[in-house]
C-alpha cells in the first residue's frame, strides 16, 4: 500500500535528515517532493494543493529552519497533517440502540461490494460479537446473488434473497424484515454496482435507502481509482449521504491516494480497508497508522493488534522463555507457525511491516509451503523434534518418505532450522523483548525455513525471523 | 474518426457478390453506428472538457503568468495523465511559448494536442494485423476491466466482416465467465471453445487453435481470467498460456491486448508495466470511457511505456467498441475553447 508514496517521502526525508539545518530551498524542495508523491499516489490535486499549503504554513509558523532537528520536525508536521486529513481516531460503525443495525452497501461496478459485504459480516461477528445477516439486492449482474450466497455460506451468515425477478427496493424491505424476525442484530444489504451518473440506478439506491432507513450507508471504492474517486464519492454522497468508505483492493500495489482525498473532500471517513481475497482480509481503518505508514514508519500497530488476537499470552510467554534458554525445538517451531497462521496469510503480515522492500512485499508466498513444512515436521518422531541432531541420513529418508517429500527438502529444513536457532540465540542475548515469530532488530539472514520455494525467490533474505529488521 | 480498416490489416470487406449487399449494409450501419458513437464519445468527453476548462483561466493565454501554467498542469493531472507525462508535455509547451509560438488560447490547445499526439506515438504499430491464418489474439488484464465484453464485441465485429472466429473461454476461474462469453459467441456466430470450471487455460488455448485449423477460422480470440498484476503466481500462469500458444503455433499470439479501466489512476501504469513484462503486450484497450473518467492514463502508458492504444470501449453495446483515434481522443481532451 502506498509503496511509491512511502518510498518518495523516505527518499526526500533521507536527504533532509542527512543535513543539519534547512534552508528555504530545502523546504521548497521537500514540499515539491511531497506534492509529486501525493499526485502520483492519485490523491486529488485540489487536496494535494491545500495539503502542501497547510504544511508550508505550519512550517513557516514553527520556524522550523531555526530548530535543532528541522528535518524531524517536517516529518512530524507532515505526519500530523496526514492524520488530520484522513480524519482523527478510528471510525466504527453506528450501532442501533433499539432493534437491528442496518448497513447499506453502495458503489461503482467492480469495486468489490459483494465480497466486502461478506468480509464485513465476518469481521462484525468475530470482532464485535454480532449476529449478522445479508440481503442480496443485486438483481442485474448475472450470478451476483449466487456469489453472495456462496461467500455468505463461507463466513457462516444467512443470506436472504428473492431471485432476480423482484424489485430491489422490495427485496431490501422484505430481507430486512426476515432477518430481523430471525434475530439478526446487524443486517447488511448488498446492492448492484452503478455508475454515479446513471440517474435511474442512483434513484433506485435512494429508494432502497428510504425503504430500509439504514444506520450506516457505506461506499465501496476501488483503491486503484484515479482523480475521479473524489467526484464519484461526491455524487454518491449527494444521492445517499453515505457515512463512510470501504477502500478495496489495497493488496495490490495501488497507492490508494483516495484514502487521503475522499475524507478531505466529502468529510466522510474511511471506515475499513480490504487487503486481499481471503474473507478475513478486512480491517478497521486507522488514519494514524496509515499516516505512519506513508511516512515509512510501517503499520506496526496493526501488526501488534493482529498478533495480540492470534497469540495466547501464556503460549507466547512460554515460547519466549524457551527461546531465551535456547531450547527452541521443532515442536516450538510448529506451534509458532500455527500462531502465525492465525494472524492471516503470510503476505498480509508482510504488508504491514516497515522497511520491507516492495520486491519482497509483492512476491507471492505460496501458503502451501507452510503446510509442506508442517508435514515434514509432523513426520518426525517426538525425540527427533526435540533433538534435531538425532536426525541422520536414514531418518531423513524416512521423514522424506513419510511426508511425501524429497530428502533435499528435509535437509534444507533442518539446515535452516539450525541457522534460525543460532540467530535467535544471538538476538536473545541482545536482551530484546521478542514477540514470537518476529526478530527484533535482527535484520539480516535467517529466513522462515523452507519458504524459499518456487515463487518465493528472495524470501529468505528478508525472511523469518528478522522480518522486523530495519 | 478512425475506420476499422485503419485498425485491422487484412480485414475482409465481405468480398464476393453473395455477400456484397450484406457488406454494404454492414458498412452503412457502421457509418451510422460510428456517427452515433462519435457523438456519444464527444458527449462523455464534454464532461472532461468542462472539468478541464474549469481549471483553466478564462481569456487570453499569457505565457508569463505562472498561475496559468499551474492550471494547465492541474488540468492534465486531473485527467489522470500522471506527473511524468504532464511534466513532459508542459516542458515542451513552455519551450514553444518561450520561442514565441504560443500567443492565444487556441494556439495553446492546438499545441497541447500536437505534443500529446507526438508523445503518444509509439514504435510499436498501432494496427492489428490479422493476415496470419489463424491470427491469435489474447486478452489480458486486471479483474473487472472488461476483457470478456471486449472479446465479445471483437468477435461480432470480425464476424460482421465475414471472418471465421473462434472464441475461447480461457477464464476458467470466475464463476459464469464462460457462460457470459458463450452468449457473445452465439450472437456473433463464432465457434466457441471452453473447459470445465477451474480447468487449465493453457489447454483451452491449445483446443482453440485446433478448432481454428479444423474449421478454417481465421481469427482466434482468447479470453483469460482477470488478475492483479502483483500476484506472481497468476502472472506465471499467464506466461504459461503465452508459451503454450507460441509452441503450438509459431508467431502466436499475434496480438496481446491489455484492457485498462479508464477510471484507473496511476496504478494503470503499474498494470501495463507488469503485464507487458509477463506477456509482451502489443496494445491497450481503454474501457469504460462512458463514465466521467478522462482516460488520461492512456497518454502516460503510450508515452512512458511505448504501448499503443488500439481500441476504446464506451458502453455495453456491440458498437461501443471502436478503434482508438488519437486525434479524436485528444480533440476531446483539449478542445479549442480550452481556456474559454
Amino acid at each position: 500500500m502506498f509503496d511509491t508514496l512511502q518510498e518518495k517521502l523516505e527518499g526526500t526525508f533521507a536527504g533532509l535528515r542527512s543535513k543539519g539545518k534547512l534552508t528555504e530551498d530545502d523546504i521548497a524542495g521537500a514540499l515539491r517532493e511531497i506534492r509529486l508523491a501525493l499526485l502520483e499516489a492519485d490523491v486529488n490535486f485540489k487536496v494535494v494543493k491545500s495539503f502542501v499549503a497547510t504544511v508550508k504554513d505550519r512550517l513557516a509558523d514553527e520556524k522550523v529552519h531555526e530548530a535543532l532537528q528541522p528535518a524531524q520536525q517536517i516529518v512530524k508536521v507532515v505526519n500530523e497533517e496526514l492524520v488530520a486529513l484522513m480524519g482523527t481516531g478510528q471510525s466504527k460503525l453506528t450501532f442501533s440502540q433499539r432493534g437491528p443495525t442496518i448497513v447499506l452497501m453502495a458503489g461503482l461496478q467492480g469495486s468489490g461490494k459483494t465480497t466486502t459485504t461478506a468480509k464485513l459480516a465476518k469481521l462484525l461477528r468475530e470482532q464485535d460479537g454480532k449476529t449478522p445477516a445479508l440481503v442480496a439486492c443485486d438483481v442485474y449482474r448475472p450470478a451476483a446473488i449466487d456469489q453472495l450466497k456462496t461467500v455468505g455460506a463461507q463466513v457462516g451468515v444467512p443470506v436472504y434473497e428473492q431471485g432476480t425477478d423482484k424489485d430491489p427496493v422490495e427485496i431490501a424491505k422484505w430481507g430486512v424484515q426476515q432477518a430481523t424476525d430471525a434475530g439478526a442484530d446487524v443486517i447488511i444489504v448488498d446492492t448492484a454496482g452503478r455508475l454515479d451518473i446513471d440517474e435511474q440506478l442512483m434513484g433506485e439506491l435512494v429508494a432502497i435507502k428510504k425503504a430500509i432507513k439504514p444506520h450506516n450507508v457505506l461506499l465501496v471504492l476501488d483503491s486503484m481509482t484515479g482523480q475521479e474517486a473524489v467526484s464519484v464519492a461526491e455524487r454518491f454522497d449527494a444521492a445517499v449521504a453515505f457515512d463512510g468508505v470501504i477502500l478495496t483492493k489495497l493488496d495490490g500495489d495501488a497507492r490508494g491516494g483516495a484514502a487521503l482525498s475522499v475524507k478531505s473532500v466529502t468529510g466522510k471517513p474511511i471506515k475499513f480497508v480490504a487487503l486481499g481475497e481471503q474473507l478475513d482480509a478486512l480491517e478497521y481503518f486507522h488514519p494514524d497508522r496509515m499516516a505512519s505508514r506513508i511516512l515509512g514508519m510501517g503499520d506496526v500497530l496493526t501488526l501488534i493488534e493482529k498478533a495480540e488476537q492470534a497469540f495466547e499470552e501464556d503460549e507466547a510467554a512460554d515460547l519466549e522463555a524457551r527461546l531465551r534458554k535456547g531450547q527452541f525445538t521443532f515442536d516450538d517451531f510448529l506451534k509458532q507457525m500455527k500462531m502465525m497462521r492465525r494472524m492471516g496469510s503470510f503476505k498480509s503480515i508482510l504488508a504491514l511491516l516497515p522497511g520491507i522492500p516492495k520486491e519482497i512485499r509483492n512476491i507471492d508466498v505460496d501458503e502451501r509451503q507452510i503446510a509442506r513444512i508442517e508435514a515434514i515436521v509432523l513426520s518426525m518422531t517426538k525425540e527427533e523434534r526435540g533433538n534435531p541432531d538425532l536426525i541422520d541420513g536414514s531418518r531423513r529418508r524416512r521423514i522424506a518418505a513419510g511426508s511425501g517429500h524429497e530428502v533435499q527438502a528435509v535437509n534444507q529444513l533442518i539446515k535452516q532450522f539450525g541457522e534460525m536457532k543460532k540467530m535467535m540465540k544471538m538476538m536473545m542475548k541482545g536482551g530484546g523483548k521478542l514477540p514470537p515469530g518476529f526478530g527484533g532488530d535482527g535484520g539480516a539472514g535467517g529466513g522462515f525455513p523452507g519458504l524459499g520455494g518456487p515463487g518465493a525467490g528472495n524470501m529468505r533474505a528478508g525472511g523469518f525471523p528478522g522480518l522486523g529488521g530495519r | 474518426m478512425r475506420d476499422w480498416n485503419d485498425l485491422f490489416t487484412g480485414l475482409d470487406a465481405g468480398s464476393g457478390s453473395a455477400t456484397a449487399a450484406a457488406a454494404s449494409t454492414t458498412a452503412a450501419a457502421e457509418r451510422e453506428g460510428s456517427g452515433r458513437w462519435f457523438s456519444r464519445f464527444k458527449d462523455s468527453m464534454a464532461r472532461s472538457r468542462r472539468a478541464m476548462s474549469a481549471q483553466l483561466v478564462v481569456g487570453a493565454f499569457d505565457p508569463e503568468d505562472a498561475a496559468t501554467w499551474e492550471r494547465i498542469e492541474e488540468g492534465l493531472i486531473a485527467a489522470d495523465v500522471g506527473v511524468t507525462s504532464t511534466v513532459a508535455i508542459v516542458e515542451r509547451l513552455e519551450a514553444e511559448a518561450a520561442a514565441g509560438r504560443l500567443t492565444t488560447a487556441q494556439d495553446l490547445a492546438a499545441a497541447l494536442r500536437r505534443i500529446a499526439a507526438e508523445l503518444m506515438r509509439t514504435e510499436q504499430s498501432d494496427r492489428i494485423d490479422i493476415t496470419a491464418n489463424p491470427t491469435v489474439v489474447m486478452m489480458v488484464g486486471v479483474n473487472g476491466t472488461g476483457k470478456t465484453t471486449t472479446i465479445g464485441k471483437l468477435a461480432s465485429r470480425l464476424g460482421a466482416h465475414g471472418h471465421g472466429v473462434v472464441v475461447a473461454a480461457g477464464d476458467t476461474f470466475r464463476a459464469a465467465a464462460a457462460e457470459q462469453l458463450a452468449v457473445w459467441a452465439e450472437r456473433s456466430g463464432a465457434e466457441f471453445v471452453r473447459t470445465h470450471d477451474g480447468g487449465d487455460p493453457g489447454a483451452v488455448a491449445w483446443d482453440a487453435i485446433e478448432k481454428a485449423s479444423e474449421t478454417g477460422a481465421g481469427v482466434v480470440l482468447l479470453d483469460t481470467a482477470g488478475r492483479l498484476h502483483t500476484k506472481t503466481n497468476l502472472m506465471a500462469e499467464l506466461e504459461k498460456v503465452h508459451r503454450v500458444l507460441e509452441r503450438q503455433l509459431p508467431g502466436a499470439p499475434h496480438e496481446t491486448l491489455l484492457s485498462i479501466d479508464a477510471t484507473t489512476g496511476q496504478n494503470g501504469m503499474r498494470q501495463a508495466k507488469e503485464f507487458a513484462a509477463a506477456v509482451d503486450v502489443t496494445g491497450i484497450v481503454l474501457t469504460k470511457l462512458d463514465g466521467t473518467s478522462k482516460g488520461g492514463i492512456a497518454v502516460a502508458i503510450a508515452h512512458e511505456l511505448g504501448i499503443p492504444i488500439k481500441l476504446v470501449g464506451i458502453g455495453e453495446g456491440v458498437d461501443d467498441l471502436q478503434p482508438f483515434d488519437a486525434d479524436d481522443f485528444l480533440q476531446a481532451l483539449f478542445p479549442d475553447d480550452l481556456l474559454a
